[in-house]
């Protein structure tokens, strides 16, 4: 590649036009993916849009287009965008940081947009050592600037604002980095260890352990390195029937051995080496938790079991079963029990799940709980990138304020000895927010002006 | 007295101030815009209470939570920081002509939250989803933000009216043009509130990326509402950088504002009704 094309390549990734374009380019295109349904299956596409569309859109990725070529693409000529643009202005602005700002004749100050005359009656040392006195009492460190007649005092503020604006731009490449360490896909690609990184679900049922879940893309199995069992899963409601928590009690064990039990609900993880598992769905079983006891407490039984099965309960010379159901959603609210001591007309009834029923029997009173069994929907991630996200975050809030709010500013007083008393001549200059200096430049001149 | 009837006075009072600050536009009497300012203040005051008042209701219900969980709330939050942000600058940059488009705003998001058949301004409880300290930090950083974008909104539209009004040729009596602020001064104004919006909007999205973390065990899913809030966010960059490094000012910085404020329009509204995703709590 020849110098001169070189250049032109690197300016054009140095310069603000291709950024604007890429920001609307990034824009637009970002909401294609909120209009068209994203990660469906291939013929959910062909139905709807047709099969010319369809395959259009798999040619372009848009099933899944935040994470196609051409967006990926985009990003990436973003980033190095931000790159090649701050590597080109960071040094510019270092240069302009170390060198001597303050230096400056008369005539320039004379020139400045910000500037105000005055006369006073004191002598030039005792003004000057005035003047001192009060910039370095508002905070300005004054440096005294040689000029062939009278004196002059020169102080800047916050000339490192002058980098806000290139922490914000670092700070999006931070978190670009920090979604590269933390992606799955590089973990697979580029580590070559799926463990790294990985996102990951497992639907576990209650009472049963695992010791893997599976990925959220692809469905391979990701093995976790411990075992997790779910103790119980329920759900609590409010009164007027909206749920109120989710709840999984959970055991994680070492070869077999537990170390540490957890509740997890939404918004409350549990984080064991590495891997955070979340509270994101659950699934009512198939069969019911019945716990069946004589009121004198002479016998008892659990059993796991099924809708419209006959259960003989031996011990107890006991036979029951579910005969019918009533749900909300896919939660049974209220189950129809049959139940029999082979004394007299079986006893049939309604049960709420999770409250005990008395059944009155000729052998005696029994007690009936019958509970619904859930299946825990855990989402699992591990992210080792996050931390890097969120110190991006940070610094680019930081960056932002200082960006926006400070600003490179310079004062300078220039007295000149008259025949009676001294020329005062201020002046001042700010990078940025000028108004706002102004108002803060007059005050400082009036406080000078009192003093001096 | 309970906190819907607060919520009732304070439109009112917003009703009221738009129409004086009309007056002020089309009068050019000072007077009427204090009364428009006084009555703003009044309708913040109330609505205040009200807010205060429904958080309170929500305890005795035995639900508590800060009212800022459904659509209802959301529009009752967006009205207060519209109206508490335009007051502010007011305050500060003595300037009150503006007021007539933002507190016709303020009024037309309370009267939608109160009379729409779609909203529903029951207190109830708060989903699993919902129960979060991060609730209030990534609600109250984003409608800081969104507040911020509409006044800019209002700023980039005064702009264009006033520009109109310029141009046009001189007729007997004073125009409008001589009681609207000089066009640099406003194009000032609404770049100074793009700058604030886009920081309260970066410091929305990072909160709510923390929280989705949090809840979900991802920061960034790309459903609808994120993306939106990302395209919102790059439109702002591009106007930032248009104006810094291009030199783009006045009319095109108008424009841009109102642009923008469509985009916060659709992340807030538009995403909700039209298309669905996570954020699905916000549509009730």
């Amino acid at each position: 590649m020849t110098t001169a094309k070189k250049n032109a390549l690197f300016s054009l990734f140095a310069s603000v036009q291709l950024a604007l374009l890429l920001l609307f380019l990034l824009a637009s295109t970002a909401i294609i993916g909120t209009i068209i349904p994203q990660n469906n299956p291939a013929a959910f596409y062909v139905e709807r849009y047709g099969f010319k569309t369809a395959r259009f859109f798999q040619l372009l990725d848009i099933q899944d287009m935040y994470n196609s070529w051409w967006f990926l693409g985009l990003l990436t000529l973003f980033a190095v965008n931000l790159i090649v643009c701050s590597a080109e202005r960071i040094p510019q602005v270092i240069r302009l940081v170390r060198r001597n700002n303050l230096t400056v004749t008369p005539e320039q100050l004379a020139k400045f947009p910000l500037r105000s005359e005055r006369h006073h009656s004191g002598n030039l040392a005792a003004v000057a050592a005035q003047a001192a006195l009060v910039l370095k009492r508002h905070g300005w460190r004054a440096q005294a600037i040689p000029t062939e007649s009278g004196q002059m005092y020169g102080a800047e503020k916050g000339k490192w604002s002058r980098f806000g604006v290139y922490l914000v731009h670092c700070s999006i490449l931070v978190i670009l980095a920090g979604t590269l360490l933390g992606s799955s896909a590089v973990a697979q690609k580029i580590f070559r260890d799926p463990l790294y990184a990985f996102k990951g679900s497992i639907m576990l049922p209650e009472e049963e352990a695992t010791d893997h879940v599976l990925a959220s893309k692809g469905g391979e199995r990701l093995d976790l390195g411990f075992t997790l069992r779910c103790d119980d899963f329920a759900i609590e409601y409010y009164g007027n029937g909206m749920p109120k928590t989710y709840r999984s009690k959970v055991t994680v064990l070492e070869h077999g051995a537990p170390v540490q039990s957890a509740e997890i609900e939404v918004n409350r993880p549990l984080t064991y080496k590495g891997i955070t598992f979340y509270q994101s769905n659950y699934q009512p079983l198939q069969d019911y938790q019945v716990v069946l006891k004589k009121q004198d407490k002479s016998a008892e039984t659990t059993a796991r079991i099924p809708v419209a099965t006959q259960i003989d309960w031996l011990e107890g010379g006991i036979s029951y079963g579910i005969i019918n159901l009533e749900r909300q959603g896919e939660v049974t609210r209220r189950l129809k029990i049959w139940f029999t001591d082979n004394q007299g007309e079986p006893s049939v009834f309604w049960v709420h799940v999770g409250q005990e029923a008395a059944i009155e029997r000729p052998s005696g009173t029994y007690l009936l709980t019958i509970q619904q069994r859930y299946a825990t929907g855990l989402q699992a991630a591990k992210d080792p990138g996050v931390w890097l996200v969120y110190s991006g975050c940070l610094l680019m809030l930081a960056g932002l304020y200082i960006a926006f709010f400070l600003s490179h500013r310079k004062v300078y007083v220039f007295i000149q000895p008259q025949a009676t008393g001294c020329h005062l001549l201020f002046a001042g200059d700010a990078n940025k927010n000028r108004v706002g200096f102004e108002k803060y430049f007059i005050k400082l001149i009036n406080k000078l002006e009192n003093k001096g | 007295m309970d906190s819907s009837q607060l919520f009732g006075i304070a439109m009112i009072a917003y009703l009221l101030a738009a129409a004086f600050y009309l007056g002020l536009f089309l009068f050019k009497t000072e007077r009427i815009g204090l009364i428009g300012t006084l009555l703003t203040l009044a309708g913040i005051c109330a609505q205040t209470a009200a807010i205060g008042l429904r958080w309170h209701e929500s305890y005795q219900m035995g639900i508590g939570h800060v009212p800022l969980t459904n659509m209802y709330e959301s529009l009752v939050f967006f009205s207060w920081c519209t109206a508490c942000f335009y007051l502010a600058l007011e305050y500060r940059f003595k300037t009150r002509v503006m007021g007539v488009f933002v507190m016709a705003c303020v009024t037309a998001a309370m009267a939608y939250a109160s009379f729409s058949d779609r909203i529903d301004s029951k207190i109830s409880p708060l989903i699993p989803a919902l129960q979060s300290d991060w609730l209030i930090a990534h609600v109250v950083t984003c409608f800081i933000g969104y507040a911020a974008f509409a006044v800019a909104g209002a700023l980039g539209l005064l702009y264009l009216i006033r520009q109109a009004a310029g141009n046009r040729p001189e007729r007997s009596g004073p125009s409008l043009a001589d009681t609207l602020p000089s066009l640099r001064v406003i194009d000032d104004l609404t770049h100074k509130t793009i700058v604030f919006g886009f920081i309260w909007l970066s410091a929305g999205i990072v909160t709510g990326a923390v929280w989705a973390n949090e809840a979900w065990g991802t920061y960034w899913s790309w459903d609808p509402k994120e993306t939106w809030s990302i395209i919102t966010w790059f439109l702002y960059a591009m106007t930032l950088h248009a104006r810094f490094t291009r030199g783009w000012q006045g009319q095109r910085i108008a424009w841009l504002a109102m642009l923008g404020f469509v985009a916060v329009f659709f992340t807030y509204f538009g995403v909700n009704f039209l298309l669905s995703g996570l954020h699905s709590y916000g549509s009730v």
